[in-house]
């Protein structure tokens, strides 16, 4: 129900009053409306769904969610060489 | 950096964890139907152990778009003087005679648009012509639909205006939970739903019925970190609303794009397709904004939708059955000869196993 | 929120199967299912012979039992009409050199046919002219003959180009689309994906910019080093419209095999897989028209991967799976990136780009 994509904000503009930004996601360039992520501003990362940015990425939550596998992953290793 | 939520070894950790906590059967629904898609397209369904059986929930709204409301934009479509803009997805789903697609083939002006401002944009080229947009989602497509209706006001684009289906999936998930018949015990949240409406209206309905929520995103790495999370609380007899999309979501969403829906439209009852009629489960344009309504604009009556009796798309809409206990499934019903809703949309569980999985 | 009244799910509400019985669509011309079942429905059933049930995208025949003449047919749409990486002229050009040498032939004429709408611009058929003299000179073949018809304003789209290809293969060559074998390993000449995304973007209406280019070209030259090394080819196909995983499939239907492909080893450009996410496409279902599908004894794989990667249009060439005996029905399976199992199966219809 919600293909939604991360991509990076280049630029922001203005166009006819309404907040619109430049997304890059890989090298493919979308214009991309941002009145829903006010805050968003370039180099944030945001998910786009129908031209519409509905969240900005936060990074450190990426990492964290990452360093909970690690973590998971020591554990499970360490549990490994105990048996 | 977003790439390592695709990568196989973290990917089959957390299957091997899962495999390593399950202890008993569960029946987990995820109720988004990219997330049935993922799971089918990567093939996740059978690296699971056998014991977690996947329920896929109604959570494709093109599936669900009544029937009626299909019919009323092939009406409008095959106006004169009308150009029918529509996602894609909408185009081959199946009216009770004809879908958009045949229209643009009989002449009709339907044109795919990637969002509403591109719509609105086609109104400010085409100022003698009516444009008309199909404005279906559930709520994570309401504020990138409503902001066209805003802009247009602002504008003055008097020539565009929104055919509105949106549904809504707490009333859905209250549906699916208190029916008599349901097998659900674990719930995946739709991780975009969501981004925009946080996840504090899903704490009520985990308590009410005991059932598990997690908040899961769309990468292998995510959907099998939310099934894990919710095998974990069910094997604890825990309920809670978990939060493992993080990195997209917080517990109240995306208050101004909250904003944005609330200026535009107001609760209504809904017809789901292959299900019924769900009260107090979609949206519509509210009074002031109805110019702008398609339907009151279009005046389209006298519609009379016919319905057939082999689909069984409602049973696997609730997760009462999969596709392949279906007797039509892959025999008489294909995507190019669709008897139901479900197997029309690409995300549609029929559509999903016929495409991934039909052996 | 009052208490909801629970719908009865006993009630189920279907559409009538869909009525494209009577009409063209879109999706007709996709290359997928609906293009197979309309040729098979209409075509084959009035024209069948020998040489065209074979349903390879070029016929051969013997001229006194000892010169094997292969020859094609192809018409071309395309719109923009000049796109990067390429043109309607390049397109055709290497669309019909493409099919004929995926004999094995080697091609040697081309007749083209344009139909031209009333009020296009000269400049631009010049243009197009002089990209199908290029292409042609590039591949080393003659335009040997033409035919050009002027339609009215709006009953044409600009410009329709209609090309054959004529070329001659050894008689002992069997290369075709029946010929894949179990133990057989499959290669792809390069990144799939690129032509139809260059010309989505090139089109403009789906809000997207990319520097992706077409990868058309003709591959003939390509085709014949690889021959050289690897004698023993069982199949040459190019993956245009709906496709590698349409053209998968339609080789697995003539040959009466399975395949097993390797997700991680299909070479995608990140930008081809960035724009195909946010459309909601498969780029195995995306069109190219300047990549080749090399079916052959896995013996000769190294030998053929060698020479493909000394040529221009071949460096990223890879292994990207294997043909295995048919069990049930023919089918593309692949292994994903993270270890599950899928069915790859063709495109049904029009890909259309989803929010969902």
């Amino acid at each position: 129900m919600c293909l939604g994509i991360p991509g990076k904000i280049i630029q922001t503009y203005e166009q006819e009053k309404t907040r619109m930004g430049k997304v890059d996601f890989n090298g493919v360039e979308l214009e991309v409306c941002l009145e829903a992520t006010p805050e968003a501003c370039a180099g944030d990362y945001v998910i786009v769904h129908a031209g519409f940015a509905i969240s900005v990425l936060s990074e450190s939550e990426a990492q964290e969610t990452l360093q909970i596998l690690e973590e998971l992953d020591r554990i499970q290793q360490n549990q490994i060489r105990e048996e | 950096m977003l790439e390592k939520f695709r990568t196989k070894d973290q990917v089959i950790r957390i299957l091997a964890e899962i495999k390593k906590i399950t202890t008993q059967p569960w029946r987990i629904m995820e109720i988004c139907g990219g997330q049935t898609h993922a799971i089918m397209q990567y093939g996740l369904y059978e690296l699971l152990p056998a014991e977690i059986e996947l329920i896929h929930g109604p959570g494709c709204p093109v599936c669900v778009t009544s029937l009626e409301l299909v019919d009323k934009a092939v009406a409008i479509a095959s106006m004169e003087n009308v150009i029918f803009t529509s996602y894609g997805d909408m185009l081959r789903v199946p009216g009770s005679n004809q879908d958009l697609f045949s229209v643009k083939a009989s002449g009709g002006d339907v044109r795919v648009v990637y969002s509403s401002l591109e719509a609105l944009r086609i109104a400010e080229r085409n100022p003698d012509k009516e444009v008309v947009f199909f404005g279906i989602g559930f709520e994570t497509t309401a504020p990138a639909n409503a902001i066209s209706i805003i802009k247009a006001q602002e504008r003055g684009i008097n020539n565009y205006s929104m055919l509105v289906s949106h549904v809504l999936v707490p009333p859905a998930m209250h549906a699916i939970l208190g029916s008599p018949s349901n097998r659900v015990q674990g719930f995946l949240a739709a991780g975009h739903v969501c981004a925009i409406m946080g996840y504090e209206e899903y704490e009520p309905i985990a308590q009410k019925y005991q059932v598990p929520v997690v908040v899961t995103g769309f990468e292998p790495l995510d959907l099998v970190l939310g099934i894990m999370e919710t095998v974990k609380m069910l094997e604890n007899n825990e309920v809670r609303v978990v939060n493992a999309y993080t990195r997209a979501v917080t517990r109240s969403g995306n208050l101004v794009a909250q904003e944005i829906i609330q200026n535009v439209f107001e609760i209504c009852d809904r017809q789901w397709r292959g299900i019924g009629t769900i009260p107090s489960s979609g949206w519509r344009l509210k009074p002031r904004f109805q110019e702008f309504d398609a339907e009151w604009r279009f005046n389209v009556h006298n519609i009379h939708t016919h319905e057939s009796e082999v689909c069984i798309s409602g049973l696997i809409l609730q997760g009462l059955k999969k596709p392949t206990d279906c007797p039509a499934f892959s025999i008489t019903c294909t995507p190019q000869n669709p008897l139901g809703a479900t197997m029309v949309s690409s995300e549609g569980a029929c559509s999903a196993y016929y495409h991934y999985a039909r052996d | 929120m009052k208490e909801p009244k629970n719908p009865d799910f006993n009630q189920v509400y279907c559409p009538l199967p869909l009525p494209y019985k009577e009409k063209i669509v879109l999706s007709h011309g996709s290359g997928g299912r609906m293009t197979k079942d309309l040729i098979d429905s209409i075509f084959n059933q009035h024209f069948s012979n020998p040489m065209l049930d074979k349903q390879n995208d070029f016929a051969d025949f013997m001229v006194e039992a000892k010169t094997r003449i292969v020859i094609s047919t192809d018409a071309h749409i395309v719109s923009p009409l000049f796109f990067p990486g390429g043109d309607i002229g390049r397109l055709a050009v290497a669309g019909s050199v493409n099919d004929t040498a995926m004999s094995g032939a080697q091609p040697k004429f081309l007749t083209a046919t344009f139909i031209l709408e009333e009020g296009f611009n000269l400049k631009d058929l010049e243009k197009i002219a002089n990209s199908m003299a290029e292409t042609a000179q590039e591949a080393g073949i003659e335009i040997i003959a033409a035919d050009t018809k002027v339609a009215e304003k709006g009953k044409a789209d600009q410009i329709f180009i209609s090309t054959t290809a004529i070329g001659i293969a050894s008689p002992d060559l069997i290369i075709g689309g029946e010929c894949a074998q179990p133990g057989d390993v499959l290669i792809i000449s390069g990144s799939i994906g690129d032509h139809g995304i260059a010309i989505l973007a090139a089109r403009n209406q789906l809000g997207f910019r990319t520097t992706i280019q077409s990868d058309v070209a003709p591959l003939n030259h390509l085709i014949q080093a690889v021959l050289e090394t690897a004698p023993n080819i069982h199949v040459l196909r190019d993956p245009t419209r709906g496709g590698l995983a349409t053209t998968l499939n339609e080789i697995a239907a003539q040959s009466q095999v399975n395949f097993l492909l390797e997700e991680d080893k299909i070479p995608v450009k990140k930008e081809v897989q960035a724009a195909c996410e946010l459309l909601g496409f498969d780029p195995l279902y995306v069109a190219n028209e300047g990549k080749v599908l090399i079916i052959l004894p896995e013996i000769q794989s190294e030998a053929a991967l060698k020479a493909l990667k000394k040529h221009p249009f071949g460096r990223e060439a890879t292994l990207i799976g294997k043909v295995t005996p048919m069990q049930g029905s023919p089918r593309v399976r692949m292994h994903t990136s993270i270890g599950g199992t899928r069915i790859v199966d063709m495109l049904s219809g029009e890909m259309l780009p989803r929010i969902c």
